[in-house]
């Protein structure tokens, strides 16, 4: 039955981990055929299938057994649900009759999944198995997208019921608003045409709701710069003359500059994180704030909204795009581009000394022409990919933004190369993140993905010594990780290709071998453990202060 | 500032979990709540009263319109709507004194709904105001024990919450 529903929504693969709660449901998967990729932890099943919804923009599915398998998804899950990724989760649960009586591999996953899914469903009768399906497919893939849970008990997947799947939908509780109130769009186009200092400030909801080129568009007739977040990177080309960077603790100049000098703020598909704003009365206060976001829990919620639009960003932009006239912002643009070109983000590479982090990637860039698909762990590689790693569209830098899951990276360059067989998928990794879920070595291995994995190997827990360094006076409390794995043995141990870079001459040339080397690869990039993500805004101060990121 | 916020919501397992739960969460601080039926079969009313400035109970009623089983809230403070808390007082009552207690809940409007030899039951329903003042005049005697609903709420005149915009 769940089988039947998941033809119907075509769901094409799904990632999972068997056990006695779902042998039921492995027999269906056995008997049709279904394409599942087996993960070696759950974990890395629910990164995985939120890897492959990321760059696909469909729903992933993931299937575990019920305890403990259910709550190795917990963080998979809490991943998605904090970068609003559209996941079905599928557990199975003790028969019925023994809910609540401690049973063997009994965890109340409804309940502990409550705060960390958009919705999740217990099923107590085969019968309400096809709109359940039919209902979580909808939730996560509409209005805010992120991740379900359906608990599924042994015995009702055993029972046969009807099969009557229902073609459409209607939550009388549930409407998601796409379009935006166009009073409130002409509102907003008037204050575009006034402004002299605009900026857009995007997030993941332009990737997500598929706004990219509206929003290009936009930016184009208007003349308006952009700075990204983190989850709207790639939405704007890196290239693109008005493209400032990234804002925030590890922004550009450029960009956190702009904030604190605009007029006009047009936030869309953002949620003023804390790591974006700094301070949060210090940030943008010379600016009128226009936020356009399909979710109306996020207007207000951290910064009041002089303009809201509750709406998809797409259909918003779309309809601006129709109304709204260029106001004057060349000086604006001239100064911004200045800053741009005059605060570059730096590093230095000598040429026979240790090999620095930033070049690694800005090679690796190169080599690929830019147009991998890009995950990352979390730490500082995962901040130098997104500041030197210079995409040119969207749904390409897959990473952990909200909940800072380490161990991300390697499970979704799985489900991302699932999804685009043929694609350069790259795990940009961190040393300590990758051992986290190294064991999905196994699984890119075994169906043959060609993934390529950078380990930038600085041998620390580089981003939390950095803070360590900067604010707990160079007390480096358990954060070396020196004499852990040869990478390269353990490569080769699980059936990979292993190679090692130590000085930047190799780099070239080791990442073109790599690149040509069919199946997964782990390059060991054993770079200065010295290196600091700069530039840096101390948290809770503004984002005007920043550490590093002297002038040119 | 004290809020009211009706709440109606499916009826299903595990609701009155996802909005309690909601509330500790986000940190918001519940001061009462009272669950019971509606007419229409399948939809509960919550009542919740709160203790938030406005900012925050915006965004209490747009968290709470984001859980799939909700199916309207409502901020029933700033209409004109009657509220009522019914609350059972157990107080001590020696013989000597049962006049005394009786002649109180008279002019409360409390009804006497149990002696025993040495102790009384009094059911009182009111706002919360009305029954702060009672409870204090009952501490005189000894209050033993109480228990109480937690208010609910209804507009005046036709209007029903369900018309009203969210
Ligand atoms: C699961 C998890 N545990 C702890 C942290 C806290 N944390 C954030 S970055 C970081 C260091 C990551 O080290 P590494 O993967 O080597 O990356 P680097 O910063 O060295 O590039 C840690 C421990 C986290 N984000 N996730
Ligand atoms: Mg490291």
């Amino acid at each position: 039955m769940v089988l039947a529903c998941l033809e119907k929504e075509n769901v094409d693969v799904v990632f999972g981990f068997p056990g006695g709660a779902v042998l039921t449901l492995y027999d269906e998967i056995y008997k049709m055929g279904k394409r599942h990729i087996l993960t070696r932890h759950e974990q890395g099943a629910a990164h995985a299938a939120d890897g492959y919804a990321r760059v696909t923009g469909k729903p992933g599915v993931v299937i575990a057994t019920s305890g403990p398998g259910a709550t190795n998804l917990v963080t998979g899950i809490a991943t998605a649900y904090m970068d609003s990724v559209p996941l079905v989760a599928i557990t199975g649960q003790v028969a019925t009759p023994f809910i609540g009586t401690d049973a063997f591999q009994e965890a109340d996953i409804t309940g502990i999944t409550l705060p960390i899914t958009k919705h999740n469903y217990l099923v107590k009768d085969i019968g309400e198995l096809p709109w359940i399906l039919k209902e979580a497919f909808f939730i996560a893939n509409t209005g805010r997208k992120g991740p379900v849970l359906i608990d599924l008990p042994k015995d009702i997947q055993a029972q046969e019921g009807e099969f009557d799947y229902p073609d459409r939908l209607e939550i009388s509780t549930y409407k998601p608003i796409y379009e935006g109130h166009l009073g409130q769009i002409a509102r907003a186009c008037t204050a575009v045409k006034e402004a002299k200092k605009p900026l857009i400030y995007a997030g993941g909801g332009v990737a997500s709701s598929g706004a990219h080129e509206e929003m290009l568009a936009f930016s184009q007739k208007t003349r308006i710069p952009v700075t990204t977040t983190l989850m709207g990177m790639g939405s704007i080309p890196y290239e693109y003359e008005l493209f400032l960077g990234m804002p925030g603790m590890h922004g550009t100049y450029a960009a956190n500059n702009a904030i604190n000098e605009a007029d006009l703020l047009l936030a869309m598909g953002v949620r003023f994180d804390d790591r974006v704003t700094g301070k949060l009365d210090t940030f943008a206060p010379n600016a009128q704030i226009i936020h356009i976001d399909i979710d109306p829990a996020e207007i207000g919620k951290n910064v009041l909204a002089d303009i809201p639009i509750v709406g998809d960003v797409k259909r918003v932009l779309a309809e601006m795009l129709k109304r709204v006239q260029p106001g004057d912002t060349e000086m604006w643009c001239k100064k911004v581009v200045d800053w741009k070109k005059n605060y570059p983000l730096r590093y230095r590479q000598e040429s026979n000394n240790c090999l620095k982090p930033q070049f690694v990637i800005e090679e690796l860039c190169r080599l690929t022409a830019g147009e991998a698909i890009v995950t990352t762990d979390v730490g500082q590689h995962q901040m130098w990919a997104a500041q030197y790693y210079r995409l040119k569209s969207p749904r390409r830098l897959i990473s952990s933004g909200g909940l800072g899951t380490m161990g991300f990276g390697l499970p979704a360059a799985i489900g991302a190369q699932v999804a685009f067989p043929e694609k350069v998928v790259l795990c940009i990794a961190g040393d300590g993140s990758f051992q986290m879920n190294s064991q999905e070595l196994a699984t890119a291995v075994k169906y043959d993905l060609p993934v390529k994995i950078a380990i930038i190997n600085n041998q620390y827990l580089g981003m939390v010594r950095q803070w360590q360094k900067l604010f707990y006076g160079g007390r480096y409390s358990h954060t070396n990780l020196a004499g852990g794995p040869d990478f390269v043995r353990l490569a080769e141990a699980y059936g990979a290709r292993g190679f090692r870079v130590a000085s930047p001459g190799e780099v070239e040339e080791t990442v073109k071998i790599a690149l040509n080397t069919p199946g997964p690869v782990v390059i060991d990039f054993q770079v200065d453990p010295e290196e600091d993500v700069m530039p840096m805004v101390a948290p809770n101060t503004s984002i005007v202060e920043m550490i590093g990121g002297e002038e040119r | 500032m004290k809020r009211i916020l009706a709440i109606l919501v499916e009826d299903r397992p595990g609701v009155l979990t996802r909005v309690s739960g909601l509330f500790s969460r986000r940190g918001y601080n519940i001061k009462n709540i009272a669950v019971g039926p509606t007419m229409e079969p399948g939809i509960s009313r919550m009542t919740v009263t709160v203790e938030a400035d406005p900012l925050t109970v915006e965004q209490i009623v747009k968290q709470l319109n984001k859980l799939v089983n909700v199916l309207k809230v409502n901020d029933l403070t700033d209409e004109t709507s009657v509220e009522r808390e019914l609350m059972l007082i157990k107080v001590k009552a020696e013989p000597g004194r049962r006049s005394e207690i009786q002649q109180v809940a008279a002019t409360f409007r409390a009804k006497i709904i149990d002696i025993s030899p040495d102790s009384m039951i009094i059911e009182v329903t009111g706002e919360e105001q009305k029954l702060q003042a009672f409870l204090l005049m009952m501490q005189e005697f000894g209050i033993k024990e109480i228990v109480s609903t937690g208010s609910v709420s209804l507009l005046r005149g036709s209007k029903v919450t369900r018309e009203l915009r969210a």
